[in-house]
């Protein structure tokens, strides 16, 4: 069984074809790459996956049930989370915070005992406190928990966005250029920690430009070019595909 | 004698605040100001007349003044906190993704309605609270408060402290915060942005609602068109303390009351509604963003 399968989907802005027919399965606990040129919809189909940008055909599955036509919480509900390529946090509220937020869906208490603080609520709000640390510990930022989200620097804010994204308790979690802006040690510093999503049972598909870490990283490549998949495979099949080598490099590299 | 102008103006600014209150936690969300709010608050004033008169009719009120009252404001609360939900889901959820002027006019339109749905059913004159509040007061260093001060005063202090710590405890709050920083965001991360903005209008609702029956207690009179003065008193609250920031809605409130209450002793009472307007004049020309509101750049 494939964790995510996508089907023939197709996103159309008027005139302009975004996505056509695109289709892929990814296995559990895998890593998976979305490469291409710049406007070959890879965004795009992030934000139909998890339910910003309504199909214009096509249907996704996740888990075998299909979750084309749900609104955007209920897909993270279902196990879908993500990041941004230009980092969306909640910048006036502290770094613990925006991760206490994300998890939203996962706990429940209501007004009277939160205002009271009765022991439910305050076992309840430990717990969730606790775990939200744990989160940025985990993406190494424990240590700005209480400042404000906005004050952190750029690598961290990506973090935090990483954390975030963790802390809805997802299965699947698509990463959006993480390393965009970072040097070497900072990227290095991210693939470690996509290992460790990984291994901690999740599912992982990124958006990425920086090739070295792609191949060194993903079990398999999709590869995108004006909307449509040109090439799908491990790292070392999709290197060697002439159709990939000109969409990047233009026709002439291949003579 | 500055001693009771103070008085008076908390009073009436505390009620400036409550009403503020909604078209800021609004604003601050959905970016558009609720115009249709002011109407919640003159519906709140006949709601909480219909109840009261019903429990003076039944005599459950001569014989225990202070339940019924509170019971007025609790059913007065329910009533109009349905009405901002259904106004929500009607006139402003379907223009969501349209144009920004759209919900506005919509707004205007369910106002308009409103006031001549309670001038058609009530009648076009004026109402009378059913029971007047004794004139027992409390006395000191020259001043005096009457009961009914008292209560409003410290009635609005906890809604505000209440809202407060909704706010800022409780997950919904967390989740309101989130939403009015980035809504999509905010969908992203599980949050059900629908009911959330729900919550806001019945919150919104609830907080004029309350405010309406305790004006209508305290002057005692109320028409249909006592929405819109007080309407664009409190969204001139708003502003005044930050559009779409809470506590400076309420910090709003409070200066435009006593602004209010000690222009109108010691310059001149005929312009009493003139202040809140040379206020929200001067405001945006110095300080645009408001008192307690950080100057944001425009959303692209």
């Amino acid at each position: 069984m494939h964790l995510l399968d996508v089907k023939g989907v197709t996103k159309h802005f008027g005139g302009i074809k975004a996505i056509e027919d695109v289709s892929f399965k990814i296995k559990q606990e895998s890593i998976v790459s979305i490469i291409g040129p710049n406007g070959a919809g890879k965004t795009t189909l992030f934000n139909c996956l998890t339910g910003l940008t309504a199909l214009t055909r096509g249907r996704i599955a996740f888990m075998d049930a299909d979750i084309s036509k749900l609104p955007a919480h209920r897909i993270l509900e279902a196990g879908i989370a993500r990041t941004f390529q230009n980092i969306r946090l909640f910048p006036d509220m502290s770094v613990i915070e925006n991760v206490m937020v994300a998890q939203h869906s996962t706990i429940k208490y209501g007004f009277a005992s939160a205002v009271f603080r009765t022991p439910g609520f305050r076992k309840s709000e430990l717990d969730a406190g606790q775990k939200a640390f744990e989160y940025l510990e985990l993406a190494g930022i424990g240590s700005f928990a209480e400042q404000p989200a906005n004050s952190l620097s750029y690598g961290n804010q990506r973090r935090l966005e990483i954390a975030r994204a963790l802390a809805a308790g997802p299965k699947l979690i698509l990463l959006d250029e993480p390393t965009a802006g970072m040097n070497p040690s900072e990227t290095a510093e991210v693939m470690k920690l996509i290992r460790e999503i990984r291994g901690l049972g999740k599912t992982v598909v990124l958006i990425e430009h920086d090739m070295k870490l792609v191949m060194g990283i993903s079990d398999r490549i999709v590869v995108l070019d004006h909307g449509v998949k040109i090439s799908e495979g491990p790292p070392d099949e999709v290197r060697a595909d002439p159709m990939v080598i000109e969409a990047y490099l233009g026709r002439e590299a291949l003579h | 004698m500055l001693l009771q102008q103070l008085i008076n103006g908390l009073t009436v600014g505390c009620v400036y605040a409550v009403i503020a209150l909604g078209y800021t936690m609004v604003y601050g969300i959905l970016e558009f100001i609720n115009f249709a709010h002011g109407e919640i608050y003159m519906l709140g004033a006949y709601f909480g007349i219909v109840f009261l008169s019903l429990f003076t009719a039944s005599g459950f009120a001569a014989s225990n003044f202070p339940l019924a009252f509170a019971l007025t404001v609790l059913f007065t609360i329910l009533f109009c906190s349905a009405y901002g939900f259904a106004i929500e889901k009607t006139a402003y959820k379907p223009l969501r993704n349209a144009p920004r002027l759209s919900p506005l006019i919509s707004a205007i339109g369910i106002s308009i309605f409103l006031q001549n749905y309670v001038m058609i059913t009530q009648g076009a004159t004026d109402k009378v609270f059913p029971q007047r509040f004794g004139d027992a007061s409390f006395h000191f260093m020259g001043a005096s408060v009457t009961g009914l001060q008292l209560i409003i005063i410290l009635a609005s202090g906890l809604m505000m402290l209440g809202l407060h710590l909704f706010i800022k405890k409780t997950r919904t709050g967390k989740a309101m915060r989130a939403t009015a920083q980035d809504m999509t965001m905010a969908s992203l991360v599980g949050i059900n942005v629908d009911r959330i903005i729900s919550t806001t209008f019945v919150i919104g609702a609830g907080l004029a609602a309350a405010a309406g029956v305790m004006v209508a207690a305290y002057y005692g009179l109320v028409n249909y068109s006592i929405g819109y003065v007080a309407g664009i008193k409190a969204f001139t609250a708003a502003v005044l303390g930050g559009i779409g920031n809470i506590p400076g809605a309420m910090l709003g409130g409070i200066v435009l009351g006593l602004m209010e209450s000690l222009g109108s002793a010691y310059i001149s009472a005929e312009y009493k509604d003139v202040y809140a307007f040379i206020i929200l004049i001067v405001i945006l020309l110095i300080k645009p963003a408001g008192l307690l509101g950080a100057n944001v750049e425009e959303k692209v």
